[in-house]
């Protein structure tokens, strides 16, 4: 059997079932039987790779499988890298495989030959360059129990033109030898039973849930402890979706756009549950000032994790499930009233909100009637900037694996491939991208591919002319100068649309918003949405930069 | 700051050392030196780093090296007691000098001459990193023409003579 066969025939054992990709020189013999095996993986053809990675990130996050994104050496590899260290800032677990030039040329300089190995070290959970054919299965077996295990991540593998033709016989390992790399799982007991001393202890507790929880499908186990204990639920951008957004334990998210009452709760706070989080610095504002009266448990897979950021109290190395179960059944049942009382008091004195417009379409209407349209149960991916903080302030977000977006490398391009990728995986569901007017022209080439599968996915854009996250940083920060942020009129979403083949609309007033959204998601195949909205909105409430948590500010709304 | 010597059991790989070297450059730590070798067991090879940093950032050196996939073991040498040499070749100048009072200082370093010449020595000299220093320091006032160190390599005290050294203690 060639290389390529056996690589393919790796992937079967493991369940993959889709490959999202773009050809090339050094692909070819990889390509060649993959068109021979087309009943049995099927491949999405792209337009761009980088989109073939975040398509493969997208199918990853909504279904907890592993994503697989193939491209050719040289420029095909490295058009995956931002798609790749976006999923590894994320956790995701992905397997991106590259052609190679072959053996006996690496080093030289060849047509299209690139370090992919070397260039991708710092963005992948562990690659491998195949430089001999007996090592594959090893390596496959290896890397997708290393993309899947522990804290996930992408792994790649690089294969050498040679490697994918050579011929040899085919048996696919049982296990991984890696004697390096032995994820813990089980919570220490000792660190266990002082984290639930501390929780019997602790007045005002507050759990932190992070992308960690949705990763180890956990969130189950969030809600039973925060009811167990009576204790407000907060999670981060990663996180939503974890707890259902009417909870009455459920804070929403904290942090630099997060509610006011998440931040005063975790600033008043006088422990901290941390599971499956790590105190990005978008969380935590001024780390110095961060929650000052709490003590922090923090339980995390990847023991880097823990005290990275902040010191912490009691560190419980092990996966969020495993350990989330284990503490509630040490608990006892409690009750909280007056801190619960003091969290529900901030609830109402600083809700949530915005000031609707009769002449303006506003971009939180937008998110609220999709909502409402929807009872939160489609899939959202999102693009980067303004409108992905109003989409995760305002969309409410009811299961796990429904929220698509790039929270650690905030990668504007990520969100339409990425919708496209849930598709895939989730045919008959309803996917929808908000995206802006900025970043949905970073990959929008991806609309030939939604056309062409006919991935019916509807891409809301929120079209102010600007690049809005950076144009608020420039009203507030940089003396109104909006250098390089306007990008008005630059290119008409509808004929886009057409060109491609896909459905364009155009959204102007508040009275079409309804209408036409139920138009787009009634419509068999992908569209394009293009809603003109407030030009200059901001986002809000804010934590600027260096802030602490409790100096919240509140441009239009104070 | 705070020094810390550490013994990093790695597959004995191609690509390894770039790893490692890249995690340290990726992440800003300091390092003050890196050696490294095969073991006892030839699919294995040991490094030993000494690195600098405040208490959080050499916890930081020490998980994210365990992090790793191809690194099998790291172990922090202070945990217990431990032996740390190394080794440097000096090529002193001996011109216009007395070279029976750098041979002096030669021997009361247990260095050795390797190679002589008319206007140099080479001089081989191990010990601790204080020791080394401290030679170079002295070398230096007859002038130091080229200078190769090896960097620290370390390991722990068989616990034989732990248990010795605590009995006489």
């Amino acid at each position: 059997m060639n290389g390529a066969r056996i690589l393919f025939e790796c992937l079967k054992k493991e369940g993959v079932d889709t490959i999202f990709g773009y050809p090339g020189g050094q692909a070819l013999p990889m390509f060649d039987e993959l068109y021979k095996m087309s009943d049995e993986i099927k491949i999405v053809l792209v337009r761009h790779e980088q989109g073939a990675a975040h398509m493969a990130d997208g199918y990853a996050r909504s279904t907890g499988r592993v994503g697989v994104c193939l491209a050719t050496s040289g420029p095909g590899a490295t058009n995956l890298v931002t798609g790749i260290a976006t999923a590894y800032m994320d956790s995701i677990p992905m397997i991106a495989i590259t052609g190679q030039v072959p053996t006996s040329l690496i080093g030289n300089d060849a047509f299209q030959e690139a370090d992919i190995t070397g260039i991708t070290r710092p963005v992948t959970k562990h690659n491998y360059i195949v430089k001999d054919i007996k090592d594959l299965a090893q390596t496959v077996k290896n890397a997708f129990h290393i993309a899947t295990t522990g804290r996930p991540g992408p792994v790649l593998i690089d294969m050498p033109k040679d490697v994918q033709v050579n011929e040899t016989d085919f048996k696919y390992p049982d296990v991984p030898n890696l004697r390096g790399y032995k994820p813990n799982y089980e919570g220490h007991k000792l660190q266990l039973k002082k984290a639930a001393e501390l929780i019997e202890k602790s007045e005002r507790p507050i759990l932190y849930a992070g992308g960690g929880v949705i990763l180890s499908d956990s969130s189950k186990e969030i809600v039973e402890l925060a009811e167990k204990l009576n204790v407000p639920v907060t999670t981060t951008l990663m996180a939503l979706g974890c707890i259902a957004p009417d909870h009455p334990l459920n804070l929403g998210m904290l942090g630099m756009h997060g509610t006011r009452y998440a931040n005063y709760a975790v600033q008043e706070s006088d422990l901290i549950i941390a599971a499956g989080a790590r105190f990005d610095d978008r969380v935590t504002g001024n780390v110095a000032e961060f929650a000052p009266h709490a003590k922090i448990i923090h339980i995390d897979i990847d023991p880097s994790s823990i005290s990275k950021i902040v010191k912490v109290d009691v560190p419980i190395v092990g996966c969020t499930k495993t350990v989330l179960k284990a503490l509630t059944s040490m608990v006892k049942k409690q009750e909280h009233k007056e801190w619960i009382g003091q969290v529900n008091e901030w609830k109402r004195d600083y809700p949530l909100t915005y000031i609707d417009s009769d002449t303006e379409l506003k971009p939180q209407y937008i998110m609220e009637k999709l909502s409402e349209l929807t009872k939160g149960e489609a899939i959202i991916a999102t693009e980067v900037g303004q409108h992905q903080m109003w989409a995760a302030q305002f969309c409410r977000i009811s299961k796990p694996r429904n929220w698509l977006t790039s929270g650690g490398l905030g990668t504007m391009g990520y969100g339409f491939p990425a919708s496209i990728g849930a598709q895939a995986a989730y045919p008959d569901k309803l996917v929808i991208c908000i995206a802006g007017d900025g970043s949905i022209q970073m990959n929008i080439q991806e609309l030939a591919t939604a056309v062409k599968y006919n991935y019916p996915v509807k891409v809301m854009i929120m079209n102010n002319g600007y690049l809005g996250m950076v144009r608020q940083w420039q009203e507030l920060f940089w003396g109104k100068r909006y250098a390089s942020s306007n990008i008005e009129a630059s290119v008409d979403f509808v004929k886009i649309a057409d060109a491609y083949g896909a459905r364009g609309m155009l959204i102007e007033k508040k009275a079409d918003v309804e209408k036409a959204m139920k138009e787009a998601f009634a419509y068999n195949g992908p569209v394009l949405m293009d809603f003109r909205v407030a030009r200059e909105e901001n986002v809000w409430p804010m934590v600027p930069t260096g802030a602490s948590l409790s100096k919240m500010i509140e441009g239009g709304l104070a | 700051m705070q020094k810390k010597t550490i013994a990093v059991t790695v597959e004995n790989q191609p690509g390894v050392l770039a790893r490692v070297s890249g995690l340290f450059a990726g992440r800003g730590f300091n390092i003050e030196s890196l050696a490294v070798g095969e073991t006892e067991d030839e699919t294995m090879s040991r490094m030993t780093i000494v690195a600098s940093g405040d208490e959080l950032v050499l916890e930081q050196i020490i998980k994210q090296l365990n992090k790793l996939i191809d690194v099998i073991k790291v172990v922090d040498l202070h945990d217990e007691p431990f032996i740390a040499r190394e080794l440097a070749l000096v090529k002193v100048n001996t011109e216009g000098r007395s070279k029976e009072e750098i041979m002096n200082v030669v021997n009361i370093y247990r260095a050795k001459v390797l190679d002589v010449a008319p206007d140099a020595f080479v001089v081989e000299v191990t010990g601790t990193d204080e020791k080394i220093k401290s030679f170079i320091g002295i070398m230096g006032e007859y002038g130091i023409k080229e200078m190769s160190r090896t960097g620290t390599i370390a390991m722990t005290r068989t616990k034989k003579t732990q248990e010795t050294n605590r009995k006489e203690k």
